[in-house]
């Protein structure tokens, strides 16, 4: 079992949370199937989430999505457990989290997690640069190497020139990037992420989106995003998991949810998205592939359909011949095929 | 039908012994304890006539000058630090100084002492809803109890003088900084706090780095409330032997002396204006952080 420490960095277990007075009288009946609207009316307890397993991969952008009150914001909390759970496992780098003593979880939640928070939840009372050495502080490191680490991530999201202004002077997206610069600073291999874009307009929540993603791909930590936006979700996630009512309807690929929804429930959201703009031409081409491959242009795997189709239809031929990145040949894709996927339902 | 149109209350024998056997055995404690408890507050008593006698000895120019430095580092206004110049020198041109620093210095302790019991108790009611609900009533009582009436135990256990004087003044003084600690450490952000646990901070420091400064200002609303009702006492603590400007109005009154009331009772507003300004514009420029707003 060692090794499943090293490749997930998150295992959830058979985690289930109710609110209440009396939680562990509502666990037995959780074996009976009781909706969350039953256990509300007849027991008069919250099911805040029903025997959630989920792995998170080291390194993975693991996104949760649900509409309100599905338990997404009570699942994060787990992790650094702001929230105890009821009955099951939260494991992180392989140690459960649940067992660790109050001195133990303090160290944990220095060195393991950092998280950004939907209402930012800056501390008003200091400067940018001194909310974002936070971490650091509790950790005791040394002023100088707080401030020169504080002031490289505050450069990285763009923030040069405001560290001695306070939060309340800043807009909504500056004071998130604040709150990405504390989280960043601490160097947790675990970024937790509630809400963090949410209550950001829309052009600057897709400029956070692209700073995160640029970010992710040096430093490779295990990220879990939460959102209640598919668009979202798809964009960052490399996998996805979806909460309804406290349970896990689907968790997959972005590839898996749009092409495979669970049911109806994930249809309807799915329906209204941009598929040329999720799916990649590796998971719709035909495996066969031509035998010539004069008539083709070639195109790497991972390419977005909405960018292949531009290709095929700038390159005049008639077919695509995807390649891994070595060169070698995956198999192809027609127009005809091509167009299909990225309509059709 | 009697007891219908008379309460009928305890009959008076009765009431008398119990009268009787109360104040016996609280004088029978006093003569017990009475020394022991005396010994134990002489420190307070050495603080309180070494504070007098520092403001006493002081050249009065000095005096003056310090506390307009007070003033200025405290506000940065210059028209705090002109007004309290200015009452100063008309309580002195009037011959009130020695009073005037005797309560001065009463004031200083009583505050200090005040805030040293006052701030730790605010902090461990904000941490406990049961200690909450124990300690509220007792500061009800502390409120709404009249000041005369807990002289009376003090006075027979320690005397007259100084000592019950101050505890007579803290009584009276320490409820709003234990309620406005309390209250300001209750209100804090509670996403904040939960950033603050995020982080790892442990309980001393969430309430270091967290709880106290973000409850700094209302704790400073309770330091200025604390310091008025710490002079409100002066006259009353002045029937217990404390000396200071509570004393020639007392005198005042008793031989209806109305200018020399006056004279004294201005003197005291004077001082708390000065006390009041200071404190209040040092509570508004620690939070200048609430000032800005963005844009
Ligand atoms: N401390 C609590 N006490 C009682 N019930 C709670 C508590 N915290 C959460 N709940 C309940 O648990 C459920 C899940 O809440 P949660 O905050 O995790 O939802 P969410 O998916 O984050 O929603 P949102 O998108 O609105 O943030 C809700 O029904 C909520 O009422
Ligand atoms: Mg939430």
């Amino acid at each position: 079992m060692a090794s499943s420490a090293n490749h997930y960095a998150i295992e959830f277990k058979g985690l289930s949370k109710i609110f209440g007075p009396h939680p562990d009288r509502i666990i037995p009946l959780l074996r009976n199937n009781l909706s969350k609207s039953e256990i509300l009316a007849k027991h008069g307890h919250i099911l805040g989430l029903n025997n959630i397993n989920i792995m998170v991969p080291t390194g993975c952008m693991q996104v949760i999505m649900g509409l309100s009150g599905s338990g997404k914001s009570t699942l994060i909390r787990h992790i650094n457990r702001l929230v105890d759970p009821s009955v099951g496992e939260v494991l992180v780098c392989g140690e459960d989290v649940v067992k660790m003593s109050r001195g133990e979880l303090c160290e944990f939640r220095r060195h393991k997690t950092a998280m950004v928070f939907q209402k930012f939840a800056l501390l008003p009372h200091r400067t940018v640069l001194d909310n974002t050495v936070y971490g650091l502080e509790l950790q005791r490191v040394p002023k100088r190497r707080q401030v020169e680490s504080a002031m490289y991530w505050l450069e990285r999201v763009g923030l040069r020139g405001f560290e001695d202004r306070y939060p309340n002077q800043l807009s909504g997206g500056m004071q998130q990037r604040v709150g990405l610069a504390r989280a960043l600073t601490n160097d947790a291999p675990i970024l937790l992420m509630d809400e963090a874009f949410s209550a950001l307009d829309p052009l600057i929540r897709v400029d956070m989106q692209t700073i995160l993603l640029e970010l992710q791909k040096e430093i490779k930590k295990t990220v879990v995003f939460i959102t209640h936006d598919l668009d979202e979700a798809l964009r960052l996630g490399d996998r996805i998991a979806i909460l309804r009512d406290g349970e896990v309807i689907q968790q997959g690929s972005c590839q898996d949810i749009v092409l495979r929804p669970a049911d109806e429930y994930i249809m309807s959201f799915v329906r209204h998205v941009n598929r040329g703009r999720v799916i990649r031409v590796e998971t719709v081409m035909d495996r066969t592939g031509p035998e010539s491959a004069q008539n083709g242009v070639e195109i790497r795997a991972g390419t977005l359909l909405e960018q292949a189709a531009s290709v095929l239809l700038s390159s005049q031929k008639e077919y695509l011949i995807v390649t891994n990145d070595q060169g070698g040949r995956l198999g192809s894709l027609s127009l005809r095929r091509l167009m299909g996927a990225m309509v059709s339902a | 039908m009697d007891w219908f149109w008379k309460f009928p209350h305890m009959d008076d024998e009765k009431l008398r012994t119990l009268r009787m056997g109360i104040d016996d055995a609280f004088r029978g404690f006093t003569r017990a304890y009475g020394d022991r408890l005396e010994e134990a507050f002489e420190p307070l008593r050495y603080l309180l006539i070494q504070s007098e006698r520092l403001l006493l000895s002081t050249p009065w120019l000095i005096v003056i000058l310090v506390i307009a430095a007070l003033a200025w580092w405290a506000s940065r206004r210059w028209s705090i630090v002109i007004s309290s110049i200015v009452i100063l020198l008309m309580i002195g041109y009037f011959d009130m100084w020695e009073d005037t620093m005797r309560t001065v210095s009463m004031i200083v302790v009583c505050t200090i002492i005040s805030l040293a019991l006052g701030i730790p108790i605010g902090i461990l009611m904000a941490r406990s809803d049961r200690v909450q609900s124990i300690i509220n009533p007792v500061l009800d009582v502390m409120q709404t109890l009249p000041s005369f009436v807990y002289l009376i135990p003090v006075v027979m256990l320690l005397g007259i003088g100084r000592v019950p004087g101050l505890i007579a003044v803290v009584i009276y003084a320490v409820p709003p900084i234990i309620r406005l600690t309390n209250l300001g450490i209750r209100l804090v952000d509670r996403e904040v706090l939960e950033a603050a646990d995020a982080f790892g901070s442990s309980s001393w420091q969430k309430l270091r780095k967290v709880q106290l400064p973000l409850a700094l200002p209302t704790i400073m609303a309770g330091i200025n409330q604390t310091i008025m009702m710490a002079l409100a006492m002066v006259v009353i603590a002045s029937m217990i032997g404390v000396q200071g400007l509570g004393q020639p109005v007392l005198r005042a009154i008793n031989n209806q002396y109305f200018t020399v009331g006056m004279f004294n009772g201005l003197a005291i507003v004077g001082i708390a204006i000065i006390f009041d300004r200071i404190s209040q514009a040092f509570g508004k420029r620690i939070q200048k952080h609430q000032e800005y707003a963005h844009g």
